[in-house]
């Protein structure tokens, strides 16, 4: 009984939470479309995010990119399909290891950041400062990181993409001998702009993803600095967890969507 | 001017505030005491809009403040300053960028006039030359004294003070203290003090109220209160524990 309750409650919680982060993505939508813009906040965020996230972001791409060049080449070399490398790397990159590595790095970097800020906002009375001024917290605070990560995220993805691809071909061609000519001619017979879009349209819902959890988790901070360390905490792995569960959603609907015919 | 009716309010399942009546008339100065924990913040916060009351009524200049949305509050909060306990400086900002902040958001768009206005509100509160600080190199008092400029640069017509001079020393808190009865004074503006300070609260209040158990359960001016006889009145203000049964 006592185990029961606790799943219970463990669902409930988790429903409340689901609940609240779709509320705070609804009135962020809202807010998006009702205030004005605040430009300033925007590139604030977007240098932050964008900009500061591009070495991590960079480095990840290129050493996932040459470290699943290494692999396939290890495998496909017994098989004598060394040429079918590049699209395997770049496929896999657009696909998956692109999207999903780059938009975890984010969930950890930025996601952190984001309900950090917040709760120690929250808990120092400054969300009440903002509304006792007469400014909407979710226009002011959520809308420009909203913003400013679904913005970014794409384009970091598609940054990863290159460093990846390029660093495949590097290890492939440079260093285990593969036909350059070969490699980079079936990269580009076998990737279709399709996996692209599909490295960006997941690299945008993942985005979604890691913000909205962020920051409702920010704003919903439990008195205290202890509160602080838990709410970033959880964001990180919430945001995470969540970003892998709807990953495999996404591949299915991509899939079927993008490759039906 | 400003009016709360049969307010009542819960805050994580305990009834905090269980009908409280309180009226401010213009320029009045009323202080708010009552043991920690009382329910003094919670009041300021529904009357600031920041917590919705379960039931009981806020007017303000005649207007229920009450059960209207976080927007359709903006406008009457313009009109409500409120100086936080903690300050709550937007401590990414500057104290030129944290004073300037009410005034851009009411559309204020020249540098110059932000400037004088800024500069003339921390001359008001001695902290002239500070613009450029940032909140972590104030001192708490001097974190008080710009959040109280901040409050007031757009010329509320009513302060709220939360624990204006809690955690400063008895020179910063009397600083404080002149502070609020200067700018009542200088712009007629009415305040309402929220404080366990009994200095402050005889200094600076034309009426105290005393909440207890979520409700005001006494009221009258500073020497009237010194005068009560009620027990539970008479060891708050004289400071003593005997009437909760703590001896030394």
């Amino acid at each position: 009984m006592n185990v029961l309750g606790k799943v219970g409650s463990i669902f409930t919680d988790s429903c409340h939470t689901a609940g609240g982060v779709f509320l705070l993505l609804g009135d962020t939508l809202r807010s998006m479309f009702r205030y004005r813009i605040r430009w300033d906040q925007l590139w604030e965020q977007m240098f932050f995010i964008g900009i500061r996230s591009q070495v991590v972001v960079l480095t990840t791409g290129a050493f996932t990119g040459a470290v699943f060049a290494a692999q396939v080449w290890f495998q496909f070399k017994r098989f004598g399909m060394e040429s079918a490398i590049g699209p395997t790397v770049s496929i896999a990159m657009c696909r998956e290891l692109g999207p999903v590595l780059c938009c975890l790095l984010l969930a950890g970097r930025v996601g952190a950041a984001m309900a950090a800020e917040l709760s120690s906002m929250k808990i120092t009375e400054q969300v009440d400062a903002l509304r006792a001024l007469g400014v909407y917290p979710t226009e002011y605070l959520i809308v420009p990181r909203f913003l400013a990560l679904v913005i970014s995220a794409p384009i970091l993805t598609g940054l990863a993409l290159v460093t990846g691809i390029g660093c495949g071909y590097f290890v492939a061609v440079k260093i285990f001998g593969v036909d350059g000519a070969y490699y980079w001619d079936n990269t580009i017979k076998f990737t279709d702009s399709k996996d692209v879009v599909i490295a960006l349209i997941k690299s945008f819902i993942f985005a979604v993803i890691i913000a909205a959890i962020a920051c409702h988790k920010g704003m919903n901070c439990p008195p205290g600095t202890a509160g602080v360390g838990k709410t970033t905490t959880e964001a990180v792995v919430n945001a995470s967890l969540s970003l892998l569960i709807v990953n495999f959603f996404l591949t299915v609907l991509l899939n079927a969507l993008l490759y039906s015919n | 001017m400003l009016q709360l009716k049969e307010i009542r309010k819960s805050m994580g399942g305990q009834e905090v505030l269980r009908g409280v009546n309180l009226k401010l008339g213009e320029a009045e100065k009323v202080v708010v005491i009552g043991r920690s924990g009382c329910g003094k913040s919670v009041m300021l916060r529904v009357i600031m809009g920041l917590l919705q009351p379960e039931s009981g009524e806020v007017f303000f200049e005649g207007k229920k403040l009450t059960g209207l949305s976080e927007e359709a509050w903006n406008p009457y909060r313009r009109k409500i300053g409120m100086l936080f306990q903690g300050a709550a400086l937007f401590d990414s900002l500057s104290v030129f960028q944290n004073l300037a902040f009410p005034l851009r958001e009411q559309g204020e768009k020249s540098e110059k006039v932000l400037r004088e206005k800024v500069a003339e509100a921390l001359k008001i509160v001695s902290l002239s030359g500070t613009e450029e600080k940032m909140p972590a190199e104030l001192s708490g008092g001097m974190k008080k004294r710009a959040a109280l400029a901040r409050a007031i640069i757009s010329r509320p017509d009513i302060m709220l003070y939360d624990e204006p001079t809690t955690g400063l020393d008895p020179i910063v808190a009397d600083s404080i203290n002149r502070l609020i009865l200067h700018l009542g004074k200088m712009f007629g503006m009415a305040s309402i003090v929220v404080t366990h300070d009994m200095v402050s609260a005889r200094m600076v209040g034309d009426r105290i109220s005393y909440l207890h158990e979520g409700k005001i359960y006494f009221e009258g001016t500073p020497e009237q209160v010194d005068r009560c006889e009620d027990p539970l009145v008479r060891d708050f203000v004289r400071g003593h524990a005997e009437g909760i049964g703590i001896t030394g």
